[in-house]
């Protein structure tokens, strides 16, 4: 187990490198040059131009920027904002909203989904599962913008059920309707793999055994059935975690969200590079430990999966 | 020739305590039918003869030739120059030739409708197949001759799943500012949507990589590659069509995505993704505006996602058997 971990956690490595340098390099070629944008119309004199290209490492090359930039990282320094506010600061502001919206979202499409996704699996090729497989490609098939337009207009403006707009006020009540558009699509594939799943199980043979030696059908459902199936919905939603986070830009702009997609939009259109470079880096990370857990639940859910080499 | 008479039936003696259940009986008659000079189906043809009896199959075939005819022969549907806009007609509602009503900017909203499906259509198609070759190559690669190969392989794969599409979107976007096209959005979505492919090539050739076909098929004398070429990729195929036709209807809404934050296609192309960007201003007093263009784009995806759920069903033995 420890030294599965070791091992998992010491090819992240690479990954980790290889993400932040290929974001890094993106950033890069940007076109434009952010230090003349600050000027604006009245431009800036060469000598200020030159200063602040010798106090953002500007005026080096690609890789010595890069390598000036992990040195940082690697001594707690995240660099510093064109309006002097350090990153970690900015970090520190965005990702807890962020990371609160997509734990929302994800708790929503997990319960949600999994739930009809059980009972229409059971009920295969019944009334309920035929409705709830149109809602389902439905809810695909509709871009998320337009779910959460419509959702804000209707629940928020119309009926005045849930707060309209997030902005400085975070709480459980304003983050439910982003969560629930933010989830949404991945609430739909949850319902579907869940579905898919546990319709196969049914007919699978350690079924029939557990039916056989008499146990109840409650139980044979929950602990044979439905564990079973959990496998392949588990993986998706580790890898959704990151994927909520990072696509949070949308959600976040239409709900005035101060979080990570919003600072990250910003930060790419002003060509920021430490910015873009530290928050992708920590999605990146959000991500591979996301999946390592996965990893490792599937131990919890199966006990023919161990980790002991 | 002879049939059987009737097959023993559950009938229980009243001697007998349990019942025994009937056995599979299959006729004489049924075995003398089959036809053995004839070739096996293949898996694609019994796909097809079990496609053929879906209703979801014809009714997805029919939305996707319709979506695609209107994208290639918009003026075959519309009259009216979607770019012909009338501001006295802002927001107006449906009258005679314009059935669809009008937008903010008084163009006729059904024009736009169709001449915006080429764009979504175009995008769509571009990219599942940009992203289905680059997948297969490097999944199968990977799969087929693992080591530390398949090793580095899949770290780049984990590095392009890592870096959420949206933002990698966003970043390579703003790089080509100055030309946007179809073909720059084909791009971005396509070199950071082909780890998905990847994951499942790799597994569908690893899994079939040791079967006795494979073996064969060297024994004869064919090279590593030719059989990769010849044999594995073609019997790994069906599960990389059916996640590319699903992936095919999340990339036009990934489109719509981009359209929508401004970094997509150019305000001067018609697009339905640009449209429901312009219209969602307008939404508490035009509701309309917003309805049609959305309401084409599902319907589009769901064609092509509801397809993918037909093929993958006939294409999967054991869901087809329920």
């Amino acid at each position: 187990m420890v030294r599965y971990l070791g091992r998992r956690l010491l090819q992240a490595v690479p990954v980790f490198f290889g993400a932040t340098l290929l974001i890094y390099f993106m950033v890069f070629a940007l076109p434009g040059d952010p230090v003349l944008a600050l000027g604006g119309d009245r431009g800036i004199s060469d000598a200020l131009a030159a200063q602040l290209r010798e106090q953002y490492n500007l005026d080096k090359p690609f890789i010595v920027q890069y390598l000036l930039y992990l040195q940082g990282i690697l001594t707690g320094d995240f660099g510093t904002t064109f309006a002097g506010r350090p990153v970690g600061e900015l970090i520190a502001s965005a990702f807890p909203v962020t990371f609160q919206l997509a734990l929302m979202a994800l708790a929503f499409e997990a319960i949600l989904g999994i739930g009809a996704g059980l009972v229409a699996g059971l009920r295969k090729g019944k009334l309920f599962d035929a409705t709830v497989l149109v809602v389902s490609l439905l809810v695909i098939a509709v871009p998320t913008f337009v779910i959460g337009f419509v959702l804000q207009f209707v629940v928020g403006v119309r009926w005045g059920w849930l707060p309209v707009t997030v902005g400085s006020n975070v709480s459980f009540t304003s983050l439910l309707m982003p969560a629930m558009v933010l989830g949404a699509v991945s609430f739909a594939y949850v319902l579907r793999l869940t579905r898919t799943s546990v319709a196969e199980n049914l007919s699978a043979d350690f079924v029939r055994t557990a039916t056989a030696k008499g146990l109840s059908r409650r139980r044979v459902v929950n602990v044979h059935v439905l564990r079973n199936s959990l496998i392949p919905v588990i993986t998706f939603l580790g890898a959704d975690l990151g994927a909520l986070m990072g696509g949070a830009i949308v959600t976040e702009g239409i709900f005035n969200i101060h979080g990570v997609g919003g600072t990250l939009f910003a930060a790419i259109r002003q060509g920021h590079a430490p910015t873009v470079v530290s928050f992708t880096t920590i999605l990146v990370i959000v991500y591979i430990l996301a999946n390592l857990l996965v990893d490792l639940l599937y131990a919890a859910l199966d006990p023919r999966i161990r980790y002991d080499d | 020739m002879t049939t059987d008479p009737t097959p023993p039936g559950p009938v229980a003696r009243p001697d007998q305590e349990h019942q025994v259940a009937p056995p599979d009986v299959v006729t004489l008659g049924e075995v003398d039918a089959v036809d053995e000079t004839e070739a096996p189906a293949s898996l694609w043809v019994e796909a097809w003869r079990e496609l053929r009896r879906r209703v979801l199959f014809w009714v997805s075939a029919a939305i996707i030739v319709l979506v695609v005819l209107v994208a290639l022969f918009p003026g075959l549907f519309a009259r009216q120059d979607p770019r012909y806009c009338v501001l006295t007609r802002s927001l107006g509602g449906p009258e005679a030739g314009h059935p669809f009503g009008f937008d903010f900017q008084g163009c006729d909203i059904y024009a736009r409708t169709i001449f915006g499906a080429q764009a979504s259509v175009t995008v769509g198609v571009l990219t599942t197949l940009l992203v289905a070759i680059l997948g297969t190559a490097v999944g199968a690669l990977a799969g087929f001759y693992g080591g530390w190969f398949d090793t580095v392989l899949s770290r780049v794969t984990d590095i392009f799943f890592a870096v959420p599409l949206v933002l990698a979107a966003v970043m390579v976007m703003s790089i080509f500012r100055a030309n946007r096209n179809v073909l720059t959005v084909v791009l971005v979505l396509g070199v950071f949507g082909w780890p998905q492919i990847a994951r499942i090539a790799r597994g569908a050739v690893m899994g079939v990589k040791n079967a006795d076909f494979v073996t064969a098929a060297r024994s004869l004398g064919a090279s590593r590659f030719a059989t990769l070429v010849r044999h594995l990729i073609p019997n790994a195929l069906a599960p990389i069509i059916v996640t590319a036709t699903v992936a095919l209807g999340t990339f036009i809404v990934a489109e719509a995505t981009l359209s929508f934050l401004g970094i997509g296609l150019p305000s001067t192309t018609v697009s339905w993704g640009g449209d429901i960007s312009t219209a969602q201003g307008q939404l508490r007093v035009a509701p309309h505006v917003l309805f049609y263009p959305a309401g084409a784009l599902a319907l589009t995806v769901l064609g092509f996602i509801m397809m993918g759920d037909a093929v993958r069903d006939a294409l999967d033995p054991k869901a087809r058997k329920r």
